[in-house]
């Protein structure tokens, strides 16, 4: 989520429980404020539908991972036991891939969740700019202990409305 | 708000905020190491470097320095592999199918049992690698283009199928592991005072900063890799056992071997989970977090799979007799009666017989006894490989061909060191790794905490 260019001044608000918090993102967002970020300690269960994030889509890109695994999986093995090399090995068919296909199920099976595992494990570092070495990425340090931090560009109200939502600090960034 | 029934018990004992669970998790790494864990470390150092010797003395002179001979060409190298694969197993079982389960009580162990896959998984690697003889060739089982042709590997063959299985296990474990550390390395970073250690859980943390969006993904990776890695872990010790299952040695060749060694594996697993945990929750006080509910809980896992195991046993001899075989029949009486009847029935007392004694809820919640039999348990499994392995081919088909085995000094050298090793590395990790998932055990506090329980059930009184 990159910030918006235009440079409205943020507000982070902190919160010290997750109940509160939930509720909270509810009233601010029903008061027609727009919330940037929200960093928490820990996946607070039903945040990300009180805040309108829409469904993350990875596990549909690890299917198509799979997919890709198994593909290879298939070429590899008909490249090399039948086409490039065929071999007669403990009698087992290999006139096609199809009738020695049996004997290749564990490598399909193995290469599937390979590549599923890994590639989707590669798209969640990347899409989250998580790599080694990175900056935190949470403003305040406490926010991975036992505070929640809702950040929302400053508007008119807000303050207000986020001492009544239940903050126990905020403060103007 | 959800809410936990009140019958079940509490996961996290205590008055225990968002904050002293940080505390908690984090004192290990924060604190000086205690001198018991300096002693621990020393010894198994020493462990290790035996193991580092023995492997070099078997790499530059060859492995006729192991007991191995025509007859019984695997020995000690396959029942360690085999064993340490099957220690692996537990891990991935705990973070993988108990998530898919939905079993709360699986979140203050499953960061110290995935670790102890993976480093058990290490050790298991290098007991095939170095029995290859020419280990710096060990690339050659991998499908690389090569001057030969290219003369490809045979993925008709199950030790193939095991190189595929064992990698990919290995990586996706490691994958999985990860991905649910780097929240909490991000715990430690944040409260590092030491610029160093800040500067290493920085590197160590990628970044992490909580942000909605991400935690939202991470749950749902999370849950796919459970779901990839719950048939992955089934697969792993059923293609180890198809290593035997596929030849024609008595003994070996039958259909019973893929479920009976997962179980084998699922119950030597739990076993070394309980051992560790059982030390770990005593030397870094986390009484409140692993409590005896969780030990009970697998306690039980370990009497269901034992039993699994018991009746594999009987089936294994049932069908030895119905087939008719010869052969087959004097495999299984030989084991309990032959020259090797004693590896059978240390078998036999500690898979089958001990963890019947499970059944008993004061036995299973007795700390001691735990410990007791979680190493009994793993001694037996360990029994349960060499039987299968070398009294299946010991007694070849020619009489004349008839041999007994005994290790070298060599192999048991390897075999400590890698018990070394992986202590090393258990003990590295405890004072360095959050060893409780706590981002995801805070998840739990408000439903399974017992004040948080106590408070609830109080209050709920009133209406």
């Amino acid at each position: 989520m990159a910030h918006t260019t235009e440079s409205v001044p943020l507000v982070r608000a902190m919160y010290h429980d997750d109940d509160v918090l939930i509720s909270a993102v509810k009233q601010i967002r029903a008061a027609g404020f727009k919330i940037s970020e929200v960093y928490t300690p820990f996946p607070v269960h039903g945040l990300d539908k009180a805040m309108g994030l829409k469904e993350s889509r990875i596990a549909v890109a690890a299917f198509m991972y799979g997919l890709f695994g198994l593909t290879v999986a298939v070429t590899l093995t008909w490249y090399m036991m039948i086409s490039d090399w065929p071999q007669n090995i403990g009698g087992k068919p290999n006139i096609n891939w199809a009738m020695n296909m049996p004997a290749f199920v564990p490598i399909l099976f193995e290469m599937t969740v390979f590549f599923a595992a890994h590639l989707m494990v590669w798209t969640y570092l990347v899409i989250n700019g998580l790599y080694p070495g990175a900056d935190a990425k949470n403003p305040d340090p406490r926010t991975t202990d036992d505070y929640f931090m809702v950040e929302l560009p400053a508007a008119e109200g807000l303050i207000e409305a986020l001492q009544k939502s239940g903050a126990v600090e905020i403060a103007e960034a | 708000m959800h809410y936990e029934s009140t019958e079940r018990k509490p996961l996290i004992l205590g008055d225990k905020s968002y904050h002293q669970i940080t505390e908690d998790v984090v004192r290990p790494i924060e604190t000086a190491a205690p001198r018991a864990w300096w002693i621990a470390f020393s010894i198994a150092l020493v462990m290790f470097l035996w193991g580092v010797g023995s492997l070099a003395y078997t790499v530059a002179t060859g492995i006729g320095v192991w007991g191995l001979n025509k007859t019984v060409g695997w020995a000690w190298d396959i029942t360690n592999f085999v064993w340490w694969v099957g220690i692996g197993h537990a891990g991935t079982l705990i973070s993988a199918v108990l998530l898919l389960f939905r079993q709360r009580w699986r979140m203050a162990i499953n960061r110290s049992a995935e670790a102890m896959t993976i480093f058990s998984v290490i050790q298991a690697g290098l007991f095939p690698l170095f029995h290859m003889g020419r280990v710096w060739l060990a690339y050659w089982v991998f499908p690389i283009p090569n001057q030969y042709g290219s003369l490809w590997v045979n993925f008709n063959s199950p030790l193939l199928w095991d190189v595929f299985a064992i990698s990919t296990y290995l990586t996706v474990s490691v994958v999985f592991w990860y991905v649910g550390l780097i929240p909490d390395f991000a715990m430690v970073r944040d409260r590092a005072i030491n610029p160093v250690q800040k500067h290493i859980y920085k590197i160590l943390s990628f970044g992490w900063g909580g942000k909605a969006k991400a935690w939202q993904r991470f749950e749902e990776v999370s849950l796919v890799l459970a779901g990839l890695a719950t048939p992955l872990v089934l697969s792993v010790h059923t293609i180890v056992s198809m290593d035997f299952a596929t030849s024609v040695i008595p003994g070996w060749h039958t259909t019973i071997f893929p479920p009976y060694f997962v179980a084998g594996a699922i119950f030597s697993g739990f076993a070394m989970v309980q051992t560790l945990l059982l030390i770990v929750r005593k030397v870094f006080k986390m009484e409140d977090y692993i409590t005896i509910q969780h030990i009970e809980m697998m306690n039980i896992v370990i009497m269901v799979t034992g039993s699994i195991v018991g009746v594999a046993y009987i089936t294994e001899l049932f069908i030895a007799w119905y087939s008719g075989v010869e052969y087959e029949q004097y495999a299984f009486l030989n084991r309990a009666t032959g020259p090797y009847w004693w590896a059978y029935w240390s078998m036999m007392t500690c898979n089958v017989f001990s963890p019947q004694l499970m059944w008993s809820k004061k036995l299973r919640t007795n700390l001691v006894f735990t410990f007791v039999i979680s190493i009994v348990v793993n001694i037996g499994m360990w029994f349960e490989r060499f039987v299968i392995i070398v009294t299946s081919l010991h007694r070849d088909y020619l009489p004349s061909s008839w041999s007994m085995f005994s290790p070298s000094f060599v192999e048991v050298g390897i075999f400590v060191g890698t018990i070394g090793f992986f202590f090393t590395l258990f003990l590295l990790y405890a004072r360095t790794f959050p060893v409780i998932a706590q981002a995801e055990l805070k998840t739990i506090l408000k439903t399974s905490g017992e004040a948080q329980k106590k408070l609830h059930n109080d209050h709920g009184a009133h209406h």
